[in-house]
Order: structure tokens, then sequence, then C-alpha cells
């Protein structure tokens, strides 16, 4: 039994570690063909060469993460197997339709990710900004597709007989679970919002470093701005996300915000430490959290009492720091994005002051935090349940013994393909300012030959 | 033909995308490995040129039979991946050190950090076809018992038909690699790197088909399921393999090129249908059949309506890149050969 504990915890541990690596990648595999495509409309529109420079420089810098995201999504796919065996093998019939679809979408965005690159040179310029507006697309299509699969997980339906070997499956009831309105969205958002402000806080620690040439100004403009626009929007979809998982999942959202018993009139706290008496420090708001579950102090809020101590979700203090973190920093850039608004709607441009550029510099560290917090809630907040209310992941994991081995090594090796993914883009960077040579690219033309597809064609 | 069958069918062909394409991609990083001296310089640079931004999409075809695998089949998915802990947890390590090595090889600035990332490329490029090639060897084997780590997760993988296994599986990207890397030689005009690359052709060719025979040796022992149907209905895809095998040399052997590339992926893809084939209508030899792991009919639908759009959609696609490649191969040859190279 100690031996099988300690499987879990080490399983838990690869799955958090490599997911959390990989939602970065994918965020921006998501997002950042978006940036470039605002870029590259903006320059033919305008006739507007530093526009499409960075476009140029943005399409190397997505071949870049995309190649690295395809290698730690392929970790992941391995994992389904590797961890949790018995969660895939019962329950792989019902999701794995999504996967399938993804997999189209993966396949499509790599290939249209080669043809942009490729397009560069051989496309008419609107035909060239045609070819990659599929990238953006497919991201989307992408995102929805390995979203719908974790809303599942939070509110699975679709197949029959509840207990024992699935023998039918709905699959549209499974694709459209309940949880997929308010967590494919509030992914997405967060994919454009990461990229956002990820992309404009290099730039701006650009300026900080006096280069401030309009390549500049533009690199940061373009991402910040959409980030700022998603900003407010990801707020609204992420309050009604928590009206819904308080109604969906009301022992998560109980260890959200550290709510013991059952009752109306349930403070807010802010902060804290969660123990089984209630919450110790922190700032309460006497009758706010009843009254944001249901727009009056009398709402009543379920509580972690409500069920068995086996039952309730583990580290409770920091899924509802977590919880905090990401509401908190959210509102912050709401700040950031209300400086940048009223400034440009007076001034039609951005603050000069160094104290915005280095929030916008801080900016794009703070939204990792907040994605990766948002990560937390979902996949700790589920805790024990690994198919919600129905399968525990004690009974998912792997039997097999030697995950805190792999774990080890896959945290050394990811290490490593962190360290080279950013050097590599560090690399890029410096050869962009020193001269606009062309770089080599995966999947692109210049130095040497075709992509694999050109290998596989032949 | 029955869905279930139909799904089968499916993962085949992604297993003989994978073994043909991504076959080929480990063979350069083996081939590169070996030519690890100031000598082997320009080898090492065609090698280079050839697989080029290349980068790990082949893996998408890894991906895809995995999910066709556990979204068909999810029993037999279960059984392999918990089983064969070990194997597919160091093949999936090595996945990453493949991936880290081949893109530190294109940005590391100093010779030493190069040479390091050019070993571990080469190096994982041995060991994931080979760790694969064990969990192959697993199955028709009959070592693979349903359930969460039913099977034993050391013998169930290290015995001689899963070791021959693994190291048919190296060979065999070694042997594909090579003829291609010849035609590559030609395309760049290097006919002293087409006559390396021949030689090594010649070679991988010939160790692949005595390891082929040492597996056939090792199934008739050890996998009588697989054994007796490569000797019923697998038969001819054997003997196809065989005779495309073959024509490769003699075409190799000969200095006629045309054609090698072609029937070296139709022998890897022969033995592939040939196993599958050979093992039908089993999944897991001796005991879960196709129709047992089989999931619910609207599942089933699914993948076989998803991977229609695949071929629908995605085809064109490859057309379209395929197209601008070949616009970009005809203007302009940047190859190690020409010129520069020879310094």
């Amino acid at each position: 039994m100690l031996i099988l504990a300690s499987n879990l915890a080490a399983a838990r541990g690869q799955m958090a570690f490599t997911l959390g690596f990989h939602i970065i990648l994918a965020s921006l595999g998501v997002a950042l063909p978006a940036m470039m495509l605002i870029a590259n409309y903006r320059g033919l529109r305008h006739d507007d060469a530093d526009a499409l420079k960075l476009a140029r420089r943005w399409s190397q810098a997505v071949a870049v993460t995309f190649a690295v995201g395809a290698v730690t999504g392929t970790v992941l796919s391995f994992e389904f197997g590797l961890l949790w065996p018995a969660f895939t093998g019962r329950f792989g019939q019902v999701f794995g339709v999504l996967f399938a679809i993804e997999g189209i979408f993966f396949f499509l965005e790599a290939i249209f990710i080669a043809v942009y690159i490729f397009g560069w040179k051989y496309l008419s310029p609107w035909a060239h900004f045609w070819s990659g507006v599929p990238v953006a697309i497919t991201g989307l299509g992408g995102a929805f597709s390995v979203v719908a699969v974790n809303s599942w997980m939070n509110q699975p339906q679709g197949y029959s007989p509840s207990t024992g070997d699935v023998t039918s499956v709905e699959p549209w009831k499974v694709i459209f679970n309940p949880a997929v309105p308010y967590e494919v969205p509030h992914m997405i958002l967060a994919a454009y919002l990461v990229t956002g402000f990820l992309v404009a806080s290099i730039y701006a620690t650009g300026m900080l470093r006096g280069r401030r040439d309009r390549i500049h100004r533009l690199g940061l403009l373009i991402p910040l701005t959409v980030a700022c626009i998603a900003t407010p929007i990801q707020f609204a979809v992420g309050d009604s996300a928590a009206r819904a998982i308080a109604k969906d999942q009301p022992i998560k959202f109980a260890a959200m915000e550290c709510v013991q018993q059952t009752s109306t009139d349930v403070t807010e706290y802010l902060g804290g430490r969660c123990t089984s008496s209630g919450i110790k420090g922190g700032i309460g708001i006497p009758g706010l959290d009843s009254f944001l579950v249901g727009w009056s102090t009398s709402t009543q809020v379920t509580g972690l009492d409500s069920v068995p101590p086996d039952d309730r979700p583990p580290a409770n203090t920091m899924l509802h720091l977590s919880f905090d973190a990401m509401v908190g920093i959210c509102s912050a850039l709401i700040v950031l994005a209300l400086w940048l608004g009223v400034v440009w709607w007076r001034r039609r441009d951005f603050p000069q002051s160094r104290w915005f550029l280095r929030a916008t510099a801080l900016s794009g560290v703070a939204s990792v935090v907040a994605l990766e917090c948002g990560w937390i809630v979902t996949e700790v907040g589920r805790q024990p349940w690994i198919v919600y209310n129905v399968m525990r992941t004690s009974d998912a994991v792997t039997q097999a013994n030697g995950v805190w081995v792999t774990f080890a090594l896959i945290v050394v090796l990811y290490v490593g393909l962190g360290a080279t993914l950013i050097i590599a883009l560090r690399t890029m960077s410096r050869r962009w300012r020193s001269n606009d040579a062309e770089e080599e690219v995966p999947y692109g033309p210049d130095t040497s030959p075709p992509p694999t597809v050109a290998a596989t064609s032949r | 033909m029955s869905a279930a069958n139909a799904v089968a069918a499916i993962l085949v062909i992604g297993l003989t995308m994978y073994a043909v394409f991504g076959g080929a991609d480990f063979g350069a990083g083996f081939w590169s490995l070996l030519a690890r001296g100031e000598r082997d310089r320009r080898p090492r640079e065609l090698i280079d040129w050839a697989i080029g931004p290349v980068w790990e999409a082949n893996h998408v075809w890894l991906i895809f039979v995995l999910v066709y695998l556990w979204t068909g089949f999810s029993a037999a998915f279960e059984a392999i991946f918990s089983t064969l802990f070990i194997p597919l947890s160091l093949a999936a390590l090595s996945i990453v050190l493949r991936g880290s090595g081949f893109a530190f090889q294109h940005t590391a600035r100093r010779a030493g950090g190069r040479a390091l990332a050019t070993l571990a490329f080469g190096l994982a490029s041995v060991l994931t076809p080979f760790f694969l090639g064990t969990v192959v060897g697993a199955i028709a084997g009959g070592r693979v018992p349903t359930g969460n780590a039913a099977g034993d997760p050391v013998t169930s993988w290290v015995n001689t038909l899963s070791l021959v296994t693994g190291t048919l599986f190296i060979a065999t990207g070694a042997y594909l690699a090579a003829v291609f890397l010849v035609s590559d030689a030609r395309r760049a005009g290097a006919p002293d790197l087409e006559r390396y690359f021949v030689r090594r052709a010649l070679v991988a060719a010939f160790a692949t088909g005595a390891l082929a025979a040492a597996g056939l040796v090792a199934l008739h022992a050890d996998a009588p399921v697989v054994f007796d149907g490569l000797k019923g209905d697998g038969l001819p895809l054997v003997i196809l393999s065989a005779a495309c095998g073959i024509a490769v040399l003699v075409l190799l052997y000969r200095g006629a090129r045309r054609g090698t590339r072609v029937l070296a992926a139709g022998a890897v893809a022969a033995v592939v249908w040939g196993w599958g084939v050979a093992q039908h209508p089993y999944l897991l030899p001796p005991t879960l059949t196709i129709d047992d792991a089989a999931a619910p009919s609207a599942t089933l639908t699914g993948l076989l309506i998803v991977f229609g759009v695949a071929v629908v959609v995605v085809l064109p696609a490859l057309g379209l890149l395929f197209t601008l490649v070949q616009r970009n191969l005809v203007e302009e040859m940047p190859a190690p050969a020409q010129g520069g190279a020879a310094q």
C-alpha cells in the first residue's frame, strides 16, 4: 500500500510537471499564430515593412515552439498509458474520439505552419496571409478538442453503464459535456492572454534596455492590445465559470474558497490558510462568497463537510491560494489594460513612462503564473477523482513500479529541453538584431530543404 | 469488414507510415552517430542537409497510432502501456532527448555543445526504435496479458524475440535511411557520398535480412500464433517484402538508382502488413482478439469518420506543401557537395 501510495504521488507529480510545461507551449501554439497574422495583415494593409518583419520573425518563433510542443505532446500521449492505464483502459473509448479530432487539427497546423513559412518566398503576399489563417483556426480547434476531454473528466457523461465495462457511448454528449461552455473559452482566452503579455513583455524588456525603435514599439503594441482585450473578457468568463463550478462541482468550489460547512451568508476570504476549523488569516468579506455564487447573501454554499474526508481534495491551502493568485493577477492585468486604454484614448499612443514598461515586462511572467494556478485549481480541485465522482485517481494509476525514476529523468530532460528552447529563441533574436538574415527553422525552406513531408513524399 | 477490423487496419496504416518515415529518420540519426570522425564530416553534412529542419513532425504518426489504439481498443492499450512500462518510458524519454539534441545541434554556438547534442541525437535515434521494437516483440510473443501491469515488467520485453525485434527495428531504419541518402547524395551531385551510402545500404540490407531470419527463428520458438500466421495468410506479404528487398540490392549493386526508395519502403511496409495479417484476429496474442477489445460501435464509427475527414482534408494540404517544397528544391540546391563542402 505504501508503494502504491508513492506510485500515485509520483504519477501525479510527473503528470503535473509535464502538463504544466506543455500548457505554456500549447498556449503559444494557439495564440502566437494570431499575433503573427495581425502583424502580417497590418504590414500588407498599411504597407508597413516593420510589421511584416515582425510577422516573419514571429512565424519563426511559432515554428520553433510548435516543434518543441510536438515533443512534449508526444510525451503526454505516452503518459495516458504509462501513468493512467486503468483510466484510459476504461474510458479511452469514451473520450478518445476527441483526441482523434485533435490529431487532424494538429496535423493541419503542422502542415500550414510549414506552408506559411515556405510561403514567405513562394506565395503572393495575400495568398501567403491566407495560408496562415488555417494555423490560427486549427489552433483553436485543437484547443477545443483537448480541453473538452478535460471538461469531460470534470463533468463525465455520454456512456453506459455507469459502473464496469463501457458498452455504449454517445459521442455528442461526450464532446459537448456541461463543462465545455465555460472551460473551453476560459482556456482559449488564457492562451491569448498569456501569449499576448509574454510577447509584449519581451519587447517591453528590450525597450527598458534602450531599444526604442519602431519594431519594438509595434512588437509591444500588437500583442499587448490583444491581451488587454482578452483580459476583461477572461475575467467575466472566469467569474461565470466559478459560479458554474459551484453548481456542477461543489466540492472543488468549496476547496477553492475553503468553505468547511454548508451554510448561507458565507464569508469570502482573500488569502489565508485553510484548516479543518476554518480559515486562518486572510481578509474576510462577510457574505460575499454567497453573493458571488447566487447574487444574494442568503445563497447556500456547499461545504467540504458535505462529503466524507476521503472525497475531499488535498492541499486546500494551495488550492485556495492558487485561485486567489489567479484572480488577483487577472485583476492587476485589467488595471494594466485600463492604463493602456485610457492613455491610448487620450493620446493615440501607449504610456511612455518606464513604470508602464516595467509593468508590461512583468505581465508575461505574471500571466504564466496565473495560467499555472488555474490549471492547479481545476486539476487538484477535482482530486481525489480522475473522473469526477466516477473513478478515483488512485484506481487509475499504473501498477508498474518505477514512476519515481521516470519522473526524475523527465525533469532532467525537460530542463534540458526548456533550456534548449530558450537558447534557440535567444539566438534567433540576437541574429535578428545583428542582421536580417533569414533563419534556419524547423519546417523552413532556407538553408536546407524539405520538411518531413518532402521526405515522406519522395 | 467489421468496423473493429477497419479501425485495426487504420492502425496498421499508421504503423506503416511511422515505420517508413519515422524509421528513415531514426536511421539517419544512426548513420550520423557512426559518422563521427573528421573523415566522416561530409556524410554527416549530407545527413544534416537531408533531415533538414524537419524536426519531430514524424511523431504525428506515432501519436496517431496511440490515439487510435486507446480509443478503438482501450483494453489493449492499458495492457501494453502498463506491462511494458519500462521500454515505453525509455522510448518516450529517448524521444525527448532526440528532440532536444536535434534542436541544440542547430543552435549551439560552441563546437563542444554541438558535438554533445549530435551525440544525444544519434544515441536517441538508436534507442527509440530499439525500445519500440522490444514492445512489438513482447506483443507478438504473447507476453502482454490484459489488465493493469499484469505481465512481467522485465521478462516481457527482455527476451530473445524482443531483443531481436528491437535490433531489427534499428537495422531497418538504418537500411531505409541509407537507401534514401543514396538518392540525396545523387541529388546533391556527390558521387563519393553516393558510393559511401551504397556500401552502407548494402551492409544494412544484409544485416536486416539476417535479423529478419533470426526473428523468424525466434517467432517459431516463442510466438506460434504469429509464426503460423506468417506461414499462412501472411506468406504472400513475406515473399513480397523479400522480393522488394532483393530488388533494391540488385538495383543498388548495378548502380541504377531509380525506384530504390519506393522498393525499400515497400519492403518495410510489406513486413508491417505481414505482421498485422499474421496476428489477425488477435490484438494481443494469444488471448485478446480485435473484437474482444473493440470499443462500442459509436466510438468505432467516430474513429472511421475522423479518419475519412483526415484523408479528405489533410491530403490536399499536404499536396499544397509538397508543391511549395518542390519549388524550393528546384530553385535552390544548397548541398554540402557543392563547392563549399569540399574544403
